[in-house]
Parts: structure tokens; C-alpha cells; sequence
């Protein structure tokens, strides 16, 4: 499984691999967001959680068509199956090399992203906090879309309007995490429903995704 | 080892295509399937392999005994030979592949990108793979597709020494291998017949997946 994370993120970094493409959206929204709205700080400081948070969600949805429609076109995907690695296993891999081409870039480059946006001083950290919990959720999730959908010619459509409604209430609880952050309240409680969304859809939809993949594959 | 099955009944997309299928393929042997287009010979050998459930009937080997390679190499065209075919063998968990790149005559190859190599030579790093995976029973589907003669006379020699060894091998293809010794199975007998004339309905579901 090491092997297959190992390739997977050889792959992305690769020419052609997609890595970095979450990351330019991300950068291009947050830094056209100022300029569409205008420069009055208080305006921006209080929807950057928002925004920012929508911007990581789009460029999260961006790559997820990618995890599996490759594979699957290229024969590796039967080939995967047929191997002693669980399908499990190899759903959960694909998840991880997702996150960790997609959604940690985005983590690691929020606190630079959030000066654009005038974000108060106190929500920093509940922003990186909030991005560093939430987007593995993202990438899970993601990936179960993206079984359901493989072998669909132009399968990205539908991937997006399947997986969208399951990411609300991350990104609910992830916004108003940064927001009442930002202005010093409490933010334990969405929080700690935040990582429960994320350790629950971690523990559970690879099996989904796998059976998605086992009846796709037949 | 023999590789038994028995009365096995195959469909593709809701609809079954053989019924009443049985063989006996033990270790040292070759079984070389051959019928018409759309007969069912790929949906046969991915059945077996493990990809689809049967509609009916057994196999006596679980598919954990099975290497399979279908019509697609399942190569990455970034990924150079050596790349590609070390990542297969650390998930078959055998980790060597210089006996397989010296065998099917990959080693001056070993550093070009996938996306470089002709139709053949990509043939040939696919086929390399069942040398790495280090399963008794070959399931090989169309193995000789844009291979040139010198190769498949190759192929024919891989095939050989792994029977030697005690493998198997079960080759839907319509060429002539150059394998004198290896049986012949003709599905044509074996095509289902239709739900009204006594054959299988076809799994209800499947229809709409």
C-alpha cells in the first residue's frame, strides 16, 4: 500500500500529474476576491472565513475526477483489484495521496492567502486549525464521488453535484470556526463536530467507496 | 493445484453470454480458449480472476492464486519501465524485477518513460508484470496483440519455461501461439441461450448498473 501511495504522489508530481492545480485556484480566487469586492478592510475581514473556505472547497473539488478516471482508463485500476492489496486499502491510499497533493498544499498556504483577505490576527490559527481538520474530510469524500462515478464518460458533472451537498456541513462548521476565531468566541463546538465529520467519513466511506469501485469495475 | 470449474455461467452488462462452461486446467498445462468475437472470452477470464461474480457455478481457486492481464497494459506513461514495473512487484510483494526485464528483453529499455515505448515494447513491460507477480495460474487476454513475431516466439518460451515450473496458464487468443502442447477449448458450444429456451435470466440489477 506504501508502493501505491509512493507511485501516487511520483504521479502527481510528475509532468501532467495535477499537482498544484488546487493550489493555483486557491491563490486565483482569494486574490481576485479584494479586487472584486474593493478595498474596505471591514468588509473583507468579516467574509474571509467564508470565502476562504469555499475557495479550499473548489479546489479540493477541482482534482477528485482525477483519483480514479485515470486509472481506470489505463487498465491499472483491474489490475489493483486482482492484486492482495485490499480494495479498501487502495480506495484509502488514493484518499491520502489526494489530500496530501491537494489538500495540504492548501493548508500550509491558507496564512498567507488570509493577509489578502484582511483576516483578523485571531483567526489565523483556527484557519490553518480548521483547513488542517476539515480537509481530509474533503478528500475522503471526494474519493468515494469519484468511485461511484468511474467509468462514466464525463463524469465530473454529476461527481460535483454528488459530493457537493456531503461537503456542506464541513464547510459549514469550518467557516464558523475561522469566524468566531477570528473574533475571539468559543469555537469548540464546531470544532469538534468538524473533526467528527472527518473521522467518521475517514472510518467509514472507504468501504462505500470500495463496493462503489467492485460494482463498477464488473 | 488444478484450476477446476464447473458449470459456470457468465454475464456482461445484465445479459448472460456462456452457461454450462467446465474445464480442468492442472499445473503444467497451457488451455487455450478460442471463439468468435463477443462470445465471452474476456468476460470468462475476468469472472475467474475475480473482477465479476459468476451468474452460476464454482471454481475451485480463489483469485488470490490468479494473475490476470487483460487487453490494457495498465502502464503510466511518467513513470519510467523500471518505476512501472517496481511498483507491481512491491504490491505482489516480490520486489525483484531484473530476471523479469532481462526475460522479456526490457533491460536496455529499463530507464525510457512509458509514453516513449512502441506499441510492442509496452506489450511487453505489461506482460513483464505476471513475472513479477509470482501467481500459479496466468490469465492472459489476447497476450499477442502488436507483438512481432521474434516476440511472441519470446512470450511463447515465457509461457513455457512457467508451465515447467509448475504454473498454468489459461490464453484467450486467436493467433497461433507456437505452444503445439497446449489444449484447446472452443466456447462456441457453451453460448447461452436465450431466458425463453431454459437459459439464465440475466441478474436483475445488473441491468441498470
Amino acid at each position: 500500500m506504501i508502493a501505491l501511495l509512493a507511485r501516487d504522489l511520483k504521479l502527481a508530481l510528475r509532468a501532467g500529474g495535477g499537482f498544484g492545480l488546487g493550489l493555483a485556484f486557491f491563490l486565483i480566487v482569494i486574490v481576485l476576491v479584494p479586487l472584486g469586492v474593493g478595498p474596505e478592510g471591514a468588509l473583507l475581514s468579516r467574509i474571509a472565513p467564508g470565502i476562504l473556505w469555499v475557495a479550499a472547497l473548489l479546489a479540493c473539488l477541482l482534482s477528485l475526477d482525477r483519483i480514479f478516471a485515470l486509472d481506470y482508463e489505463d487498465g491499472s485500476l483491474d489490475l489493483l483489484a486482482t492484486a492482495p492489496i485490499p480494495l479498501e486499502g487502495v480506495v484509502t491510499m488514493k484518499a491520502l495521496a489526494h489530500w496530501l497533493t491537494t489538500g495540504l498544499p492548501l493548508v500550509l498556504a491558507s496564512p498567507v492567502l488570509g493577509l489578502l483577505m484582511n483576516l483578523p490576527a485571531a483567526g489565523y490559527g483556527w484557519l490553518v486549525l480548521s483547513l488542517a481538520l476539515g480537509t481530509p474530510a474533503l478528500s475522503v469524500i471526494g474519493t468515494f464521488g469519484a468511485a461511484l462515478t468511474v467509468g462514466l464518460k464525463r463524469g465530473g458533472l454529476l461527481l460535483s453535484l454528488l459530493v457537493l451537498p456531503l461537503y456542506v456541513p464541513t464547510l459549514i462548521f469550518g467557516a464558523e470556526v475561522v469566524k468566531r476565531g477570528a473574533v475571539g468566541q468559543a469555537v469548540e463546538t464546531p470544532l469538534l463536530l468538524m473533526a467528527g465529520i472527518t473521522a467518521g467519513a475517514a472510518a467509514l466511506l472507504p468501504f462505500a467507496s470500495a463496493g462503489a469501485l467492485r460494482i463498477n469495475l464488473r | 493445484m488444478d484450476l477446476t470449474v464447473t458449470d459456470l455461467a457468465v454475464a456482461r452488462g445484465g445479459l448472460p453470454v456462456l452457461e454450462g462452461v467446465s474445464f480442468t486446467l492442472s499445473p503444467g498445462r497451457a488451455l487455450v480458449l478460442r471463439g468468435p468475437n463477443g462470445i465471452g472470452k474476456t468476460t470468462l477470464l475476468r469472472t475467474l480472476a475475480g473482477l465479476q461474480p459468476p451468474l452460476a457455478g464454482q471454481m475451485s481457486l480463489p483469485p488470490e492464486a490468479i494473475a490476470y492481464a487483460s487487453h490494457s497494459d495498465g502502464l503510466k506513461a511518467t513513470l519510467t519501465v523500471t518505476e512501472n514495473l517496481t511498483f507491481w512487484a512491491r504490491v505482489f510483494g516480490t520486489g525483484e524485477i531484473g530476471a523479469a526485464l532481462e526475460t522479456m528483453n526490457l533491460t536496455q529499455l529499463a530507464d525510457r518513460h512509458a509514453q516513449n515505448l512502441s506499441a510492442g515494447q509496452k506489450r511487453r513491460l505489461g506482460l513483464a508484470r505476471l513475472l513479477v507477480a509470482g501467481r500459479p495460474v496466468w490469465m492472459l487476454d489476447e497476450p499477442t496483440v502488436s507483438l512481432d513475431v521474434d516476440s511472441v516466439a519470446l512470450f511463447a518460451g515465457v509461457i513455457r519455461r512457467h508451465l515447467a515450473q509448475g504454473g498454468s496458464a489459461l490464453i484467450a487468443t486467436h493467433i497461433d501461439l507456437g505452444l503445439p502442447e497446449a489444449e484447446v477449448l472452443d466456447l462456441g458450444p457453451f453460448k447461452a441461450r436465450a431466458p425463453g429456451q431454459g437459459g439464465l435470466q440475466g441478474a436483475f440489477d445488473e441491468a441498470f448498473l
